[in-house]
């Protein structure tokens, strides 16, 4: 199995007017990587789940995902941007953008990853990490320390 | 305080997990024991019996429906969004307590509403219902298409290895000029009717629990298991007074609703124990029931005999007019009564000698299934999963006219489907009358195609009626739908307090 996130997969000075173009620039990248195959396949997905409900919370994080029959394997995007985007939080924009991509038929395996890296997302000391890292790898090394535990 | 959650939301890879280590955290800093069920994508880690049975309050931060939430009957229980959950777990905790203090909830199978976050404003409330709505349509329709789809491939069956006749050897009455007197004793079905008229009877046994499953699991939805017995009931009584599958989709309402209302009534301890056994439903079953007979049923019957009436009048009239109502009527409720009007009034066609009323019918009655097989098609996405998958079955329901192959599709999306099929149906109707086809069978699609005057002509109608009736429900769906979706409609119909979304 593929790492979840690669430094190709991060993206530390998103520029977005919406969460739409947040996302697609995102998937892009996932798409670029092999892990998405059908771009707007893919973003209709996010979309629809983005209309239920927004997946913007509290502390400036955006949580655009989706089961998708376009992904290959889960994957994290991450984006951060200093400006902010609006993923419809209560409290304001989002600095920390992650693209979770989850293969519709995924066994409970490629979730329970998934899963894991959700958990860690509501802790301030990752997301304190996340915005104050240098660069791309410092991002990929904090997620799999702290989602992998190594 | 030991707690007991549950999380879930509509995708369940992210929120599922985030509201379970937000509440873990939360616990931890407050000093309680917690135990939480992630219903999620990963799979559900079930709570093990005797934690629940230790806990001293339950709480569920769901976007959807959660699962088997009858284990935690009469503990203290706090509702809310997996967001709040997030955002705020440690004043969702602070209000557990609260709740715990007040000691468990007032009615053993029941909510404690008064702790839950209340509806910010009066547009939240709307679009959550309207959410809740399909839902619970949902829920009844995915236990109902098994039902379908055993019961049609069986009646299809012996149609396809008895002939038209095998519906009449079964039920009684006149084919052909030949009386049947009808099966009225089981042990002599198979020496009446064969052996496929066992399947056809296993078959119409099967089909005679669609309805009262459909309103059943509609009130099982909206107020869980004390809204089976009134749903089903109501069900039952949809059919017996011939009110079809729109009459078992508003009992099932009907019957939720009420078991809900029954439910904030505030009783004495002593009668709060025997409330989900005995006085829920008695009671609601009772007052579903009267309602069912005494106000659905009338109107629906007095409808029928005026329908009966004025298609009657209307024969002499334009053939191709009186096609395209027909094929209306067949498309409007599927089975239900303005169907059973038109079809009624092609075998009285067929009785005097006109065979084209019965193929028009015939003919507008086997496109909607098809129609919508068709559609799940060529745009899967536009349909639920348990929609795709009685779309596979309904190629065959609609090759035999069993038009009731449609009633799933049209009991989870009524507004967007049932005009699409009437359009479809109408179709078909008009082109039958226009080429003059004919049909000698009361029943059997193109299984009796040996028995249809101007065959060829007959299945170009058919084809044509169900490419219209694709188009339509394609275009009803995407519509529809696409507007919430995207630009800043959006705002207006997602609920964004986070309160209200629970």
């Amino acid at each position: 199995m593929a790492e979840v996130i690669t430094a190709d997969l991060v993206d530390l000075d998103l520029e977005a007017g919406d969460r739409h173009e947040a996302t697609r620039k995102l998937a892009e990248r996932l798409a670029a990587a092999g892990r998405v195959t059908d771009l707007d396949g893919f973003l209709a997905d996010v979309r629809a789940r983005e209309a239920q409900m927004p997946t913007g919370i509290e502390g400036g994080i955006g949580i655009p995902h989706a089961r998708s029959a376009h992904v290959t394997e889960p994957t994290l995007g991450f984006g951060r941007t200093a400006v902010g985007v609006d993923f419809g939080a209560d409290d304001g924009p989002a600095h920390l953008i992650f693209l979770i991509a989850a293969p519709a038929g995924g066994g409970a395996e490629h979730m329970t990853i998934l899963a894991s890296l959700a958990r860690r997302l509501v802790h301030v000391s990752f997301r304190e990490a996340l915005l104050a890292a240098p660069d791309q790898q410092t991002v990929v090394d904090l997620v799999h320390k702290e989602v992998l535990g190594r | 305080m030991k707690i007991v959650a549950v999380t879930s939301c509509p995708t369940g890879i992210a929120h599922t997990y985030m509201a379970a280590e937000a509440l873990e955290q939360a616990a931890k800093d407050a000093g309680h024991e917690i135990k939480v069920e992630t219903q999620g994508a990963a799979g559900a880690e079930p709570l093990a019996a005797e934690d629940i049975a230790a806990a001293d309050a339950v709480v569920f931060a769901a976007d959807v429906d959660v699962r088997n939430r009858d284990r935690f009957a009469g503990k203290p229980l706090i509702e809310t969004s997996v967001k709040r959950a997030i955002n705020h777990a440690g004043s969702v905790l602070a209000e557990l307590e609260a709740a715990a203090a007040r000691g468990p909830a007032p009615a053993a199978a029941g909510p404690a509403t008064e702790t839950a976050p209340a509806p910010a404003t009066k547009v939240d409330q709307q679009a959550h219902l309207g959410t809740r709505l399909r839902q619970w349509l949902m829920t009844g329709v995915s236990y109902m298409i098994p039902f379908v789809a055993a019961g049609g491939i069986l009646i299809a069956l012996a149609f396809l290895f008895g002939g038209a006749e095998v519906a009449t050897k079964v039920n009684g009455g006149t084919f052909q000029s030949i009386k049947y007197p009808g099966v009225t004793d089981l042990s002599k079905l198979v020496a009446q009717a064969g052996y496929a008229g066992l399947l056809f009877k296993i078959g119409a046994t099967s089909f005679a629990m669609l309805v009262p499953i459909l309103s059943g699991f509609i009130a099982y939805a909206m107020a869980d298991r004390p809204g089976l017995v009134p749903g089903i009931v109501s069900g039952l009584l949809a059919s017996a007074i011939g009110a079809g599958f729109l009459g078992g989709l508003i009992g099932g309402l009907i019957a939720g609703a009420v078991v809900i209302a029954i439910k904030q009534v505030k009783v004495p301890r002593v009668v709060a124990g025997i409330m989900p056994v005995v006085v829920i439903p008695l009671v609601s079953t009772l007052i579903v029931g009267g309602l069912m007979i005494v106000v659905v049923g009338q109107p629906i019957a007095a409808a029928q005999r005026g329908m009966t009436n004025w298609l009657n009048g209307l024969g002499g009239t334009n053939a191709i007019l009186l096609g395209i109502l027909l094929g209306l009527m067949m498309a409007f409720d599927m089975g239900g009564p303005v169907n059973k009007v038109a079809y009624t009034f092609g075998l009285a066609g067929l009785a005097s000698g006109n065979l084209k009323v019965m193929a028009a019918v015939m003919a507008a009655g086997m496109t909607p299934p098809i129609g919508l097989a068709l559609a799940t098609v060529v745009r899967p996405k536009l349909f639920t999963k348990a929609e795709r998958v009685a779309g596979e079955a309904a190629w065959l329901l609609g090759a035999s006219f069993i038009t009731e192959g449609a009633i799933p599709f049209a009991a989870g999306d009524p507004i967007r489907v049932i005009p699409s099929l009437m359009v479809g149906s109408a179709v078909t109707g008009a082109l039958s009358m226009a080429f003059r086809a004919t049909s000698r069978a009361p029943h059997g699609g193109l299984w009796v195609i040996g028995l249809i005057g101007r065959p060829l002509l007959y299945v170009v109608a058919i084809v044509v009626g169900i490419l219209v009736t694709s188009v339509c429900v394609i275009a009803a769906k995407s519509i529809g739908r696409r507007v919430p979706a995207e630009g800043e409609a959006e705002e207006a119909v997602v609920p964004r307090a986070a309160p209200a979304a629970g």
